[in-house]
């Protein structure tokens, strides 16, 4: 058998893999791959990509906090006195708003873990809901990925927000080292954020366009861990910026 | 093709250490009192690495034309390898590569972890894009106030380290762009750089520091021989980086000083 | 869904599906490796411009015209970056892991071939916005692929430093990005993707090697990201991490306070866990030749495990070695050099398993084989002038001179080109169907050996001699006088090893149409990729999955009837 060209013709499977699961082959395989029907395998291959891949999203936050630490401990030559001297200016933070956004993304993770949940519990039911003269009712659940999205959306509206309150305060990216670390930390963080709402919002569309429940499970699932995980890495942030200011 | 392996790596192995050997290109000559321990300990390591080298691909070669299919030696040694070897060797080299380092370690500590003793030459060199500039703090002992809003190094040695005139200390600094030092005389070197990372090297001295913007780096080294040595700047600093070099004068203390009074007349 | 045929279903259809953006590893695997190909022939290039520079600084070039102290500089910054991350970082682990990681391991493909096929676009995007930065205003940047600040942070202070930097940090961060996505896919399919009975201690050493390498990119690449996140910052929106106080040219830049040593420090953070993931799969690929060539077992697979592993660990705590001259803490100094003696324990050990393997072997020395063993010999060569440069007292005079550039050459321009090299005749007639040229490989092995020994060996004595490094010419300094015609050797080397290497890409190229057909397994050899077809059918097994039923490399067995036994074959093996 050759690679690249192929006697066999199978019809392709339309995008997001189709509803009855075919023969199990086991492991994960080429192609579109949403054919694999292992979904509980595939869930788990999912999780651990994402922790892997978290793992450098932590180193880059450990290599920014480690450079905050060092430059705020860090003296600077003065010519004028001709010695060292300490520069970090605290930045005055808008505290109320930040623990303001603090909460939004609070209640964005616990409507993003019913988001997940809820979504289980539709894939768990899926295959009873198959079986031909089972009907459990049609479940209109509650929006909670949507409601994620916004809450969301509010926090990095939020975040907005607290750039412009810091500006209003004379703060801006290049005032002062401190200051520059804040508006960045928070920054990296956002455009993680705003990421993992892309990814949401592409869950919701999908869910629209009648996906097989099991596929979009993964999404979401894997989703509400990084999103999760983007909140944990918000108290960190926060606490570093306050605590060590 | 084992015959030919063997030859080729044990020429490549002959012709690399012969040239070691034989020094044919070698260290400069050491002409400050660091020199001799650096280079003892250099020797050291090229023979302990020199000897490992030569086992190592003499052992390979020898191997891949002993143990050549074409030969029938007999039977495979089929093994999956030897516990008790394999911590024999790794002990062996761990304590000859640590202990190697720590060997020079009191060189390094006496390099780098004390500053200058009491009656060194007191020298700052500044580097910039691209040429060292050199200060003396004069009399006073004490180095004048330098000011980057003074920084022009169109106008002259002064100016170029922006050296404020105003300040009483600074009255009689003197700044050149060549180095004189006195002979067996410890050297208090304050390393500065004005705009980009440049390196003050003087291969002769075996002294190689960066000068960093934003940083006032002490070093010290204790020039051994009358002569002029040259200075390379040994950190890319830019277009200019294989240019920027100069020249260090080691005199006797007494023509030291006549320069130094040949200095101060000038700036009057 | 439809019902499928037995053989699994087939590949995509449509030149766009199967050849452009192919989610098959082994289509990606070659895409990489022919991004790497065209890196590497840009780089040699640029090495060979700068060569000529060195020895004849005032020649008027055809075409290219007179070559500038500034465009040396260019042309050295971008021949480093090239090869550093679109050569070393790219054919070792994503050409050759991404082909032979899934069937090695017997697995139908890689964890996420989307996302593969992702990391492979991404990495050409940061390919071509690299190669953008010779053609904007200015040029390419001047600053080293080591790109030091202020020097890089400073839009004024050289040709090339305004946009031609920004393209180059750009580049960059997209890398970071591209492997980012690649450690990730690679981590998971070693770790998920496994087969019935491979067992991690029954994994190739080739496996192992894009294993570990993938664990180092994964932490490593972060810290660069966020570096170059910094540099932007600091050149087009005025912060100051890295830059303090300065004056350029009697101007007074609008920074203050920066730490130049910042942007070492994460740099080096991530630039030594870098070379050893330039180096680590060309160890993969030498033990399994070794041992496949030497009929016999790799001595010590645990121990050549757990050396990978020690060498990654230990790789994280040695960055420090690269700044000994930076005015850093001679303290730390010290701490940092110790550790970096302790990695050189990991790797004798590996040196010396190595020769262990060819003791009271049957060594067959087919061209795969000679790069091998040149790699080895290669290794020893580039490995022994590191304990030097790892003492910092010895890394006074040294550091920043030719000796360092010979050592790195010597281990990431040509041990590890050696193992690309090795790679490519071992795998060629499974990637293709058919062999390579055996008298053009070797005739390309001897000259290629014993050239780069007379470009990069030489180094070290210049280095000695004091001759810094990034010199665009050597006319200024009195005591460099004596050493060009060394520097003249040097070059006339390079021109010849260069035009050699024409040998290698005649018979590639020629091979893949031309070449004899070659069987399944040419090599006689045990892992995986050799029980199945050549080449691999799409799902690389046929439909199966295979069954493994001992370790990677059992070769003249005692009693078995031939001199291998495959890891796919349940005959009785010596327990181990």
């Amino acid at each position: 058998m050759a690679t690249f060209s192929s006697t066999i013709r199978v019809p392709q499977t339309s995008k997001g893999g189709g509803g009855t699961p075919p023969p199990v082959r086991g492991g994960g395989d080429g192609g579109r791959g949403d054919g694999d029907p292992d979904y509980g395998r595939r869930l788990r291959r999912v999780r651990v990509g994402l922790a892997i891949g978290l793992t450098s999203v932590v180193m880059i936050f450990v290599s920014l906090t480690s450079a905050y630490i060092v430059r705020r401990g860090l003296p600077t030559f003065d010519d004028h006195t001709g010695t060292y001297i300490q520069d970090w200016i605290p930045v005055q933070l808008p505290l109320a708003l930040l623990l303001i956004n603090t909460a939004l993304l609070a209640a964005s993770s616990l409507t993003a873990e019913f988001a997940r949940r809820q979504i289980t519990r539709q894939a768990a039911l899926a295959p009873v809901r198959s079986i031909p003269g089972v009907s459990l009712g049609q479940e209109s659940g509650f929006p909670w990925l949507a409601l994620t999205v916004v809450l969301g959306l509010g926090f990095l509206t939020g975040q907005w927000l607290a750039w412009r309150e810091l500006a209003e305060r004379g703060f801006y990216l290049a005032t002062s080292a401190s200051s520059s670390f804040v508006y960045l930390l928070t920054a990296v963080h956002g455009v993680h954020l705003l990421g993992g709402i892309l990814v949401l919002l592409y869950a919701a569309t999908v869910s629209l366009l009648h996906k097989p429940v099991e596929g979009r499970r993964i999404v979401v699932d894997v989703t509400a861990w990084y999103w999760h995980f983007m909140f944990v890495l918000w108290l960190g942030i926060f606490a570093l910026l306050w605590f060590v200011r | 093709m084992g015959l030919a392996l063997l030859v080729i790596i044990w020429l490549i192995t002959f012709f690399s250490t012969y040239f070691f050997v034989a020094q044919t290109w070698w260290l400069p000559h050491g002409a400050a009192k660091a020199a001799a321990f650096i280079d003892g300990q250099f020797a050291l390591t090229y023979i302990l690495m020199g000897i490992v080298f030569v086992a190592a691909q003499g052992a390979l070669g020898y191997l891949v034309w002993k143990y050549r299919a074409s030969a029938n030696n007999g039977p495979v040694g089929y093994s999956h390898g030897n516990t008790k070897l394999e911590l024999i060797w790794t002990t062996l080299t761990a304590i000859l590569f640590i202990g190697l380092n720590l060997m020079g370690s009191h060189v390094w500590a006496s390099e780098r972890f004390d500053p200058a003793g009491p009656g060194s030459v007191p020298v700052e060199v500044t580097g910039m894009q691209f040429a060292w500039y050199f200060r003396y703090p004069g009399a006073d002992g004490k180095y004048g106030r330098t000011e980057p809003k003074l920084m022009d190094p169109s106008a002259g040695s002064e100016a170029a380290v922006g050296l404020d005139t105003t300040d009483p200390a600074a009255k009689d600094d003197i700044v050149t762009g060549t180095m004189y030092l006195p002979v067996n005389r410890e050297v208090d070197l304050t390393l500065r750089a004005v705009d980009v990372i440049h390196s003050f090297f003087v291969p002769s001295f075996r002294f190689k520091q960066d000068a960093v913007p934003g940083l006032i780096i002490h070093m010290h080294f204790t020039p051994t021989e009358i002569g002029e040595y040259e200075i390379a700047c040994a950190e890319l600093c830019g277009l200019g980086h294989y240019k920027m070099h100069g020249m260090v004068h080691v005199v006797s203390q007494e023509d030291f000083d006549k320069w130094l009074a040949a200095r101060e007349a000038e700036k009057q | 869904m439809v019902a499928q045929d037995a053989h699994a279903h087939a590949g995509p259809q449509g030149f766009i599906r199967k050849y452009v953006f192919s989610l098959d590893h082994k289509v990606i695997g070659l895409q990489y490796y022919f991004l790497a190909l065209s890196a590497v022939f840009v780089g040699m290039f640029l090495s060979l411009l700068m060569r000529i520079h060195m020895i004849w600084p005032t020649a008027i070039l055809p075409i290219i015209g007179e070559i500038k102290p500034e465009t040396y500089l260019q042309l050295l910054t971008m021949h480093g970056t090239i090869m550093v991350f679109f050569v070393l970082t790219t054919a070792p682990q994503s050409g050759f892991g991404n082909y032979f990681l899934p069937i090695q391991i017997g697995a139908p493909d890689m964890a996420f071939p989307v996302l593969n096929m992702l990391s492979f676009w991404t990495t050409f995007v940061a390919y071509m916005v690299l190669l953008a930065a010779f053609f904007v205003t200015g040029g390419a940047p001047l600053h080293g692929w080591t790109g030091y600040a202020p020097l890089s942070a400073l839009t004024n202070s050289g040709p090339g430093e305004q946009l031609g930097a920004d393209l180059w940090i750009t580049s960059i961060a997209i890398f970071c990005i591209a492997s980012l996505m690649g450690a990730l896919n690679f981590i998971t399919t070693v770790l998920d993707l496994r087969c019935k009975g491979m067992t991690m201690m029954r994994m190739p050493l080739t496996c192992w090697s894009w294993f570990i390498t993938a664990i180092l990119g994964l932490l490593a690449f972060g810290v660069l990201l966020s570096a170059g996140i910094l540099l932007l910052l600091d050149r087009n929106l005025g912060t100051s991490f890295y830059v303090p106080l300065v004056v350029v040219n009697g101007q007074i830049m609008g920074h203050k306070g920066g730490s130049p040593l910042l942007w070492q420090h994460l740099f080096w953070f991530f630039g030594h866990p870098e070379v050893y993931i330039a180096i680590l799969p060309g160890m993969g690929v030498a033990s399994q030749l070794l041992s496949t060539f030497a009929r016999k077992p790799i001595f010590g697979y645990k121990a050549m495990v757990y050396a990978l592993m020690a060498i990654g660990v230990l790789g994280f705590g040695v960055w420090g070695h690269h700044m000994f001259m930076s005015g850093m803490s001679p303290y730390s100094a010290f701490a940092f050099s110790i550790m970096t003696m302790a990695i050189g324990v990991p790797s004798a050990i590996k040196t010396f398993n190595w020769l262990g393997t060819l003791y009271k072997a049957k060594i067959r020395f087919q061209t795969p084989m000679l790069y091998a063993i040149g790699f080895v010999s290669l290794f020893v060569s580039g490995g022994l002038s590191g304990p030097f440069l790892a003492q910092p007292v010895l890394d006074i005079p040294l550091h920043d001179t030719a000796f360092v550039v010979g050592h790195f050459h010597l281990i990431m321009g040509v041990a590890a080109i050696f193992g690309m090299f090795a790679g490519t005749y071992y795998w060629f007639p499974k990637m293709f169907g058919r062999m390579m040229n055996e008298s053009l490989g070797r005739i390309h092995f001897v000259i290629t050996l014993i050239g780069t020994y007379c470009i990069f060996m030489p180094m070290h004595y210049l280095g000695m001699a004091g001759q810094p490094r990034r010199y665009s010419q050597f006319t200024e300094l009195a005591y460099l006088q004596n050493l060009m015609p060394l520097n003249r050797f040097i070059t006339y080397a390079a021109i010849v090893t260069v035009a050699a290497q024409l040998i290698f890409v005649i018979n590639l190229f020629w091979s893949m149409f031309k070449g004899p057909k070659a069987t399944d397994n040419p090599w006689e050899a045990t892992t995986l990729e050799w029980t199945t077809a050549t080449p691999p059918p799409h799902d690389n097994f046929g439909g199966h999955t295979p069954v493994v039923y001992h370790g990677p490399y059992e070769y003249s067995v005692p009693g078995a009837a031939k001199d291998y036994i495959m890891q796919t074959d349940p005959a009785g093996v010596p327990t181990h």
